[in-house]
Formats: C-alpha cells, sequence, structure tokens
C-alpha cells in the first residue's frame, strides 16, 4: 500500500489556534511577573515569555513558503516519516547526559569535599541535588524516551507522526518543563518531594505536554497499517499513561495566590508520604523501567537482527510487571509511622516483582539466541547486554532490599544510592547510549558508526566507573549502617553520628572518581556520534532500503 | 471464559484502559484505606500547628533542599530510639504538607532535634558547621544570617494550609503577620495576644540580632520546635498495634 493517504502538511487554522494559546500563555506568564512578589518566580514568567514567544515564531514559519507543505523525505517503504524531530531528540539526549552527569558528579566531590559547596544559596548541594536528579532522569531519561519512542512507533506502525505542530509542542514544551524545573531549584523553588520537586505551575505545564504526548502517540498508533499493536508500543503507552496518572495525583496542592511559586500538597504526614513513594517508586517502574524496557522491545531485536525471544513471555512480562510494581512503594517507609499493614503489602509485592523484572531480561538476553557471535563484533549489541546484566543485577538487589530485615540496615544509607545507581548508571544509561548508537547511523544514513572501537572504550570506561561507584556505596552503606547499631560492651551505642560520616571520606572519593570516569565515557560517545554525523560514511542507497523496512 | 490477548493487542483503546485498571488496583488498595482506617494516625495530645515564624522556617529549610540530607523520621528499633529519642508518630507530621521524613542521612535525624542544642550552637552551626563539628560534611549557610526574612504574605501560606485541612483558625489566619514579630520579641505588645493563640509556641529572638528578622531566625525557630509538641507521658502505644 502506498502512502497517498497523508502528505506531512500543516494548516493555517491549526498554525493560528496554537499561536493564540501561546500568545495567551505569553500574556498570562507578563501579567505573573508583573504582580508576583518573588523574583525567583520573575524569572520564570520571563523564561516562559521567551519560550511561548520563541514558539510561535517558530510555528508561524512552519509551511510559511511552501503552502503548507512540510519537508520530509519519503523512506523507501514509501511513507515520509518525520525524522528531524529524532535527530533533534538525538542531540538533547547527549546534551542532557553530560550535564546531568557533571553535575552528579560535583556534588558527588563536594560529599568528599565540603568547601566545594562555596557557601553560596545557588551552589550548595542540597540545591543540587534535586537539579542533578531531574537533569538525568527527567532530562536526560526523559528525552530518550521521548525520542526513542517517536522513532519506535513510526517504524513499527509504518506511519509518520500524527500531527505536525503536537510533536515538536511536545518535544519543545518538555524542554521548557526541564529548564524551569532545573533553574527552580537553583533559585530556591521547590516543593521538596523527591523526583518530584516542581512546583505547582510547572506541573500544571508538563501535563498539558504529556496529554499531547499521549495524543501523538496514539494518533500514530492508529495509522498503523499492521493490525497489531507491536510490543515496545505497549510498554511506551503504560510509561506515558501511569506517569501522567501518577504525576497528577502526587502533584495536587494549593498554592498561596495564582501569581507565587509556592504551594501545599493536598496530602499531609503518612498519607504524602506513601502517595510520594507510590509515585517515586514508580518513576522507577515506568519511567526508568517500562519505558526503557520498550527501548529494549524495539532496539535490541533490530540490532541483533532477531526476534524477540518469546511472544508469550513478553505478555506475561508486560501485565505483570506493570501490575505489581504499583505497589512496591511503602518499602521505602519500613519501620516508619506508616502502618505495618502497608509495609508488609509493599514487601511482598517487592519480592514478587523479582520474577516479572527477570523476566524480561530473559526475554531480552534470548534474543540473542542464535546471534550470540555477534556480541564479539558488534561493541553496541554487548552494551545492551551489559545495561541487561545490570537491570537483573539491581532487580535482584532490590527485592532484597525490600526485605524489612534488610532495609533495617540499608536504609538511610549510601547502599540506596549504589542500588539506584546501579540500575541507573548501568541499565538506564546503558540501554539509552546503545539506543543512541543505533539510531545516529540510521537517521544520518551512514553505513556504520565512525569508530566501534571508541564504542568498545566507552563501555570499558564506563563500565570501571560504575563498579567503583557500586562497591563504594556497598561498602560505605553496609559500614554505616553497622555503626549505627553498633553498641560497646556495656550496652551503650559505640559510635556518635559524626563518627559514621568520617568513615564516608574515601567511599566518596571513590564513587567521585567513578562518577568522572561514567563522565568520561558519555563524552567518548558525544565525540563518537559527532564524528560519525560529520566525517561517517555515507550509507549507500541500497542498504538503506532494507535499514528502512522496519 | 477465555481472553484472547488479540483484543489487547489489535485494540489501543483496549490496550489503554486495561493498562489503567491494572496499574490503579494497588495503589488504590495502599494508600485508599490510609485516609479512613482511624487507627492511622495515633490521638495524641501536644500536637498544634506550626506558629507563622515556624512555618516561614520550615520553608527554608525546604528552600535548601535539606531534605536531601536529613531525615525526619525515628525507626521503631531499638539503636535508633536511643540515638534520637521516641520513634516518630504519624500524629507528628500531620501539619506537613507535604511531609519532610526524607529518605537518606548523609547528616543524622532531625526528628527530634528541638531543644536539643542551644540556639547559638544552631546560628555558629550553620553559617560554619566545621567550626562546631570539625567533621562536618554539611555545606555552610552563612547567607541565612544576613537575608531578611520575606513574610509580608505569611497569612496566605497560612490560608493556604487552613484549605489543604490544618486547624487553623480564621483568628490565626489574621494575625499571621504580627504573631510572626510577636515570637522573636517577649516584650512586644502582640505577645499576649500571640501566646493565647499558640500557647506552647517559644519566644525569643532566635538569631542573636534583636536588629532584624532574618532567615536564620525562622529556621531555628523552625528546628527548635521539631519533635517537641507530643507529650510522650501521656502515649499509650499498645494501643497502636496495625
Amino acid at each position: 500500500m502506498d502512502d497517498q493517504n497523508y502528505l506531512p502538511h500543516v494548516s493555517g487554522s491549526s498554525k493560528a489556534m496554537v499561536i493564540m494559546a501561546l500568545g495567551l500563555g505569553a500574556i498570562l506568564m507578563l501579567i505573573v511577573a508583573g504582580q508576583t512578589s518573588t523574583s525567583a518566580m520573575q524569572v520564570h514568567a520571563f523564561i516562559m515569555i521567551a519560550a511561548f514567544l520563541i514558539g510561535i515564531l517558530l510555528i508561524a514559519n512552519m509551511g510559511f513558503n511552501t503552502n503548507g507543505r512540510i519537508e520530509a523525505e519519503k523512506s523507501p517503504a514509501g511513507v515520509y516519516y518525520n525524522d528531524r524531530i529524532i535527530k533533534v531528540g538525538v542531540i538533547a539526549s547527549v546534551f542532557w547526559g553530560i550535564v546531568g552527569f557533571l553535575v552528579g558528579d560535583v556534588i558527588a566531590w563536594q560529599l568528599s569535599f565540603p568547601g566545594l559547596n562555596f557557601d553560596l544559596p545557588w551552589t550548595n548541594f542540597g540545591r543540587l541535588r534535586p537539579l542533578h536528579t531531574s537533569a538525568v532522569i527527567f532530562a536526560f531519561g526523559g528525552t530518550v524516551l521521548l525520542t526513542t519512542s517517536f522513532y519506535a512507533v513510526q517504524r513499527t506502525c509504518k506511519a509518520r507522526l500524527f500531527g505536525e505542530i503536537a510533536p515538536w509542542f511536545v518535544f519543545w514544551g518538555y524542554q521548557l518543563f526541564i529548564v524551569l524545573a532545573a533553574s527552580g531549584y537553583v533559585l530556591g523553588i521547590t516543593q521538596s518531594k523527591e523526583y518530584a520537586e516542581p512546583e505547582w505551575y510547572v506541573d500544571i505545564w508538563l501535563t498539558i505536554v504529556w496529554v499531547v504526548y499521549l495524543i501523538v502517540f496514539l494518533g500514530t498508533l492508529w495509522r498503523r497499517k499492521e493490525p497489531h499493536i507491536y510490543v515496545a508500543n505497549w510498554f511506551y503507552l503504560a510509561f506515558i499513561v501511569t506517569i501522567a496518572m501518577l504525576h497528577v495525583v502526587n502533584n495536587l496542592s494549593v498554592p498561596v495566590a495564582l501569581v507565587e511559586s509556592r504551594s501545599y500538597s493536598l496530602f499531609s504526614g503518612v498519607q504524602s508520604a506513601l502517595t510520594q513513594w507510590w509515585y517515586g517508586h514508580n518513576a522507577v517502574g515506568f519511567f526508568l523501567t517500562a519505558g526503557f524496557l520498550a527501548i529494549m522491545y524495539y532496539y535490541m531485536p533490530k540490532r541483533a537482527e532477531r526476534p524477540v525471544y518469546s511472544y508469550r513471555l513478553s505478555i506475561v512480562h508486560f501485565w505483570s510487571l506493570i501490575f505489581l510494581y504499583i505497589w512496591a512503594g511503602p518499602h521505602h517507609l519500613h519501620y516508619t509511622a506508616l502502618p505495618d499493614w502497608a509495609q508488609n503489602l509493599g514487601m511482598t509485592f517487592s519480592i514478587m516483582l523479582w520474577m516479572p523484572s527477570w523476566g524480561g531480561m530473559i526475554n531480552g538476553l534470548m534474543t540473542l539466541s542464535g546471534a550470540w557471535d555477534k556480541l564479539r563484533s558488534d561493541p553496541v549489541l554487548r552494551m545492551m547486554v551489559w545495561s541487561l546484566a545490570f537491570y537483573g543485577m539491581s532487580t535482584f538487589e532490590g527485592p532484597l532490599m525490600s526485605i524489612k530485615a534488610v532495609n533495617g540496615l540499608s536504609h538511610y544509607t549510601d547502599w540506596t544510592i549504589g542500588h539506584v545507581h546501579s540500575g541507573a548508571l548501568g541499565w538506564v544509561g546503558f540501554i539509552s547510549f546503545s539506543a543512541l548508537y543505533c539510531l545516529v547511523p540510521w537517521l544520518w544514513k551512514k553505513k556504520s558508526l565512525y569508530s566501534l572501537k571508541l564504542v568498545n572504550w566507552h563501555l570499558w570506561i564506563s563500565t570501571t566507573g560504575i563498579v567503583l561507584y557500586i562497591f563504594s556505596m556497598w561498602v560505605a552503606g553496609v559500614v554505616k549502617g553497622l555503626m549505627w547499631r553498633a553498641y560497646d560492651s556495656l550496652g551503650f551505642l559505640e559510635y556518635s553520628f559524626v563518627e559514621s560520616v568520617v568513615v564516608m571520606h574515601w567511599p566518596y572519593i571513590f564513587r567521585a572518581i567513578g562518577g568522572l570516569l561514567y563522565l568520561s565515557g558519555a563524552l567518548i560517545m558525544a565525540y563518537n556520534l559527532w564524528k560519525t554525523v560529520n566525517d561517517g560514511v555515507e550509507e549507500e542507497s541500497q542498504t538503506t532500503a532494507n535499514q528502512a523496512i522496519a | 471464559m477465555k481472553i484472547k490477548h488479540e483484543i489487547f493487542e489489535k485494540n489501543s483503546m483496549i490496550l489503554l484502559i486495561a493498562t489503567l485498571v491494572v496499574v490503579s488496583i494497588g495503589g488504590l488498595i495502599e494508600i485508599a484505606p490510609l485516609f479512613y482506617l482511624e487507627n492511622t494516625i495515633e490521638k495524641v495530645q501536644g500536637m498544634r500547628p506550626y506558629t507563622p515564624l515556624e512555618l516561614a522556617g520550615r520553608h527554608i529549610y525546604i528552600r535548601e533542599g535539606c531534605y536531601g540530607c536529613h531525615s525526619q523520621m525515628i525507626r521503631s528499633t531499638r539503636d535508633e530510639v536511643e540515638r534520637y529519642g521516641h520513634y516518630s508518630l504519624a500524629a507528628e507530621s500531620m501539619y506537613d504538607h507535604p511531609f519532610q521524613w526524607g529518605s537518606t542521612r548523609t547528616g543524622p535525624d532531625l526528628a527530634r532535634v528541638g531543644e536539643k542544642y542551644s540556639d547559638e550552637w544552631h546560628r555558629e552551626h550553620l553559617i560554619d558547621p566545621r567550626s562546631i563539628v570539625p567533621e562536618s560534611i554539611m555545606p555552610g549557610y552563612p547567607f541565612l544570617a544576613t537575608t531578611d526574612l520575606k513574610f509580608k504574605d505569611i497569612g496566605r501560606d497560612l490560608r493556604a494550609n487552613q484549605m489543604v485541612g490544618v486547624p487553623y483558625t480564621d483568628d490565626q489566619v489574621e494575625n499571621a503577620y504580627a504573631d510572626l514579630k510577636a515570637q522573636l520579641d517577649e516584650f512586644s505588645d502582640d505577645y499576649d495576644a500571640f501566646i493565647e493563640r499558640y500557647p506552647t509556641a517559644k519566644v525569643r529572638d532566635y538569631d542573636g540580632n534583636p536588629t532584624r528578622i532574618t532567615e536564620m531566625d525562622a529556621l531555628i525557630a523552625y528546628m527548635q520546635m521539631l519533635g517537641t509538641l507530643v507529650d510522650f507521658d501521656l502515649y499509650q502505644a499498645d494501643e497502636y498495634e496495625r
């Protein structure tokens, strides 16, 4: 079937509608800037005005000289894929990754050498820490998810991305969310909920962007020519709708005034705590797991040129993972004022979660059946296998740490930080990097990456970094936990708190070195991708045709 | 009845709705009961909403991201109780929108730090932590002592708290501005009215500089009341086996 039914174009009326909405937003923000009592909120209002005005210019320019036609290349499969947005997304992903890793390493050094806080409001650990977590999770991870999902959904549906303005609104709207969140922390705007720090108006903005994201994704699914929805898209869809639910519920709040940044959460105390960790753990479950599993389900079979190992396992994996994950939140609150029944329920489901997690890992690894030899020749595939190995490791460690007796030792210590990073650096990082390594030659039509050798260097330097990181945090966490509960022969607590801080000095230094290695790996990737785009060998048209068949 | 999985694979809206149903169950069963099970929050003597000054201090605590390193939740284990005091009750954070339990202890727990150290200790420690604790890795916050507290609109904060369920009286909301100043000066004309509205609040100049109302005043006032409200002589733990 040819694709004469859809030629990329944008209508004047839809352009006018979005421009009017953005213009209205800019006027609203001008009022806010004039009325608010804090300079931080004023800065945010001006950032939004600037963003909306740039948006208006960009939209006005769409199809301006072409009578509404949008330039797009017809793929050999006959589809006008929207690949420009993927290209921009790839560049943004690399950028945010490096920013996020850099801030992370800076704050790691601050914990070893407190002088590096400089005793200024804008540079202290307390404000930079959420900058790091949001930069890596939402800026890097989120942009990778947007980008890879926009690519995968087009290819698996053999259809152009739904809408012309909408996808760009999602992409740039999301970037605006990142800028508002990040600048807010540094200026002192936060609602203090971990991984949900942005205040109410930024939350509303993200909600709007997210709803449009869902529409773009669904709209593209509706254009599919294949009756079945591919498994990667189930995971992307679950990621999108569940994050919407979590985000909206967890951020319900009452602002002190419509022109002020501060708000008060609708929930307090114990309800607020469990709602937050229901959100927080499923930011892990649906943002950092389901979304990146979708990457695994599309990019890994593509790279290995093998079908997914087991279709049935995919189905079991999908439903059991999304059902079980949502229960796991209370394991963040063991032995606290949360009622025991909720703690026990959370622990039980966290342990069960081990099974679907490993089911997914096995499904990914076994996809290489009959293609294991490629591990020797293709370091990108090797990186994917690495990421699954780290996924398997951290999804084993997670259930272990959710057991109350273990958690009694590990909670509040750096063991948790190490656990998070084995998942984040090993699983999320590596599967993202390998997707980027796949995408750049595909999008810029190059025969291959500039250097596979550099991919290998990236892999090993970053792996060394991760190993340093998690080993030092295991040591730090277990030692700290044991010191806190150590008793001397007379039955008194043996150590003061600060003695446990002193012991952290060297583990913290090794952690910071590990982070530096990981950052170096990312810089090598950035160089390699840059060289691929600029100096890579052009693909011959024959192979282009093969590539484009999804 | 056998449901063919094809239904989900071929209909995006059915897949979407089924997903939404499946991911809703856990949260509904775990979180919803916390709002109506009566023994979730203990009945205790002494809990009161924050004074305007304490609330302003809590804003500083949140703004600087203190929760990133300090928990406010003493777990019910022997060593924690011996180190920090009585384990934290749900009732003690029932006016916290949102909670400040934290998730890590790069620094010690602060749930009962109130009245453990002098105001002067806190002041010096916040300005230069290593002047008090040489091994500390905490950032210094000297700017708090030199930044005037912005509290012109503190009444709006109490009003918003009232809207989300904190039992501030209208009287407390309307006099928030005067009450904030009164808590710093025991000789002020508003002292009696303030103590009537917040009988257990402590009145003194917290930052040692009576000429200014600084962010340091507010933060120390907040920290000095943490964990001090509940009267544990009257608390019956065995009534709350949950």
